[in-house]
């Protein structure tokens, strides 16, 4: 099953995915059929708690000139900075380096304590795409990534779709691409993390209580270049969908 | 006046007690900072970590003490984004006293997630309506540990005030009616083992109490 969450004709639905003859659509749950072009997306799910993870695949790592660590570069986000799919994210005027990350986000099904690495993936409901961007001019050595370079309001994009995990057959080996103005930009594959989601669930449960609904946003690969508004960022994972977003100039704010 | 009602969101500002900034020194123009930072350094607190006033925080078993960050909370009031230091404090819906736990870490570099965010390390006391009487930048915060005090601080020390600070957080990141946004604990910050009980003082905001005990 994929469920999206999305605003149709004045109010908020939960959806499902179907196919519309050869077109996909959204059935919302008091049984309208629309299509997809036909809502305004948001994200697939009232996040709590979401945890977001830095250098983790070890390629993209070493495009930033770090060493593989010994534990997790982790951070967290609040609610403000997630985006549904087909938004738009703003890039301010004075920066020189805003960069989007593909990545799979997995989301949390029950409460998880204590879960070893063995027993984690049964605390997972299911997946979605992330598109975590990042301003590098912003970057500053304290608790680095800092909320001004991670917690941007519109930044975290997250869709289209809220994925089963029994939909999924082995979440450590999917393609994510992401592809700007059509060309691909990004290649990797789930298999290059450094820390996999049992690890990662296993780590982040030793000290803190997980919930159903916290999202970890597992990291991105190789491959992340300057975007500029008017660009249309498109990140894909095998199986979830695409992610759509576009770069917007500051006077679209108003700024 | 309806009672405030807390979104969950508590976002923690480290450093902005001048006392915080001063106990690192030279450090801070050194590897691996390179300067003292720039924009607001934020962290958050997330739910699982919220507590109140009674409950206990469990040490965990590998930890022999735990890092008091006795601060003042501003709860926002209403949608707050790209407000001006002359409108900030319009956005303020009160103030609450927050005990944010840390375990105590070596450096600042990355976030602290595995030291700041264990169930139960945020405690937050009861949530006082705005009004005149009130000044942010003048609250006297007094932390007494098992009757003792152990550290007071005054936030006129604040690198940023209440209303720079909604500013400069608000231009990138947009606070929602019910969000915390704390204003920073001074250092040194006092250290507790288990058994002990913590208990913050501030004028007007009441009191936050806790007692910390080992992990069963």
């Amino acid at each position: 099953m994929r469920r999206a969450r999305v605003a149709y004709s004045g109010a908020i639905h939960d959806a499902e995915h179907c196919r519309q003859g050869e077109t996909d659509a959204l059935r919302l749950e008091d049984g309208r059929l629309v299509r997809e072009h036909e809502v305004v997306w948001l994200p697939p799910l009232e996040a709590g708690t979401v945890v977001a993870l830095g250098l983790n695949y070890a390629d993209h790592a070493k495009e930033l000139a770090f060493s593989a660590q010994a534990e997790p570069l982790v951070f967290l986000k609040g609610p403000g900075t997630l985006l549904g799919h087909r938004g738009e994210t703003r890039r301010p005027a004075d920066v020189g380096f805003m960069h989007y990350e593909c990545e799979l986000a997995v989301v949390i099904g029950r409460a998880a304590r204590n879960v070893s690495r063995s027993d984690a993936m049964q605390y997972v409901a299911g997946y979605t795409i992330a598109n975590d961007y990042a301003i590098r001019d912003y970057l500053e050595n304290w608790y680095r990534p800092n909320l001004r370079v991670k917690n941007r309001d519109g930044a975290t994009v997250l869709g289209p779709w809220l994925v089963d995990a029994a939909d999924v057959n082995d979440p450590h080996n999917l393609d994510l691409r992401t592809y700007v103005n059509g060309n691909l930009v990004q290649h990797g594959n789930t298999r290059q993390m450094i820390f996999d989601i049992g690890f990662l669930i296993e780590y982040l449960s030793s000290f803190m209580t997980l919930v159903s609904g916290d999202v970890i946003l597992t990291g991105t690969p190789h491959g992340v270049v300057n975007v500029m508004p008017g660009d249309e960022v498109i990140c894909e994972i095998d199986g979830l969908g695409r992610l759509s977003n576009t770069i917007v100039a500051d006077a679209a704010f108003g700024r | 006046m309806p009672p405030i009602r807390l979104s969950g969101n508590v976002y923690g500002t480290l450093l902005n007690h001048r006392s915080a900034l001063r106990a690192l020194g030279d450090q801070v123009n050194k590897p691996p900072y390179g300067g003292a930072p720039k924009a607001p350094v934020l962290y958050i607190k997330p739910r699982n970590t919220l507590a109140q006033s009674g409950d206990a925080v469990n040490l965990p078993a590998s930890v022999g003490e735990l890092e008091i960050g006795a601060q003042i909370g501003i709860i926002i009031g209403k949608t707050t984004c790209r407000v001006t230091v002359d409108h900030a404090l319009g956005s303020v819906a009160g103030y609450l006293i927050v005990n944010d736990v840390s375990i105590p870490h070596p450096d600042y570099f990355r976030p602290a997630i595995r030291y700041k965010a264990l169930d139960g390390f945020c405690p937050i006391g009861e949530a006082v309506a705005n009004r005149e009487s009130i000044d942010p930048d003048a609250l006297e915060i007094v932390t007494f540990v098992d009757g003792l005090r152990v550290q007071s601080s005054n936030t006129k020390d604040s690198v940023r005030s209440a209303a720079q600070l909604i500013q400069d957080v608000s231009d990138f990141m947009t606070l929602a009616p019910g969000d915390v946004l704390t204003l920073g604990a001074a250092a040194p910050a006092p250290r507790v083992r288990a058994g002990q009980t913590v208990r913050i003082e501030v004028d007007g905001l009441g009191n936050l109490s806790n007692r910390f005990v080992a992990a069963a």
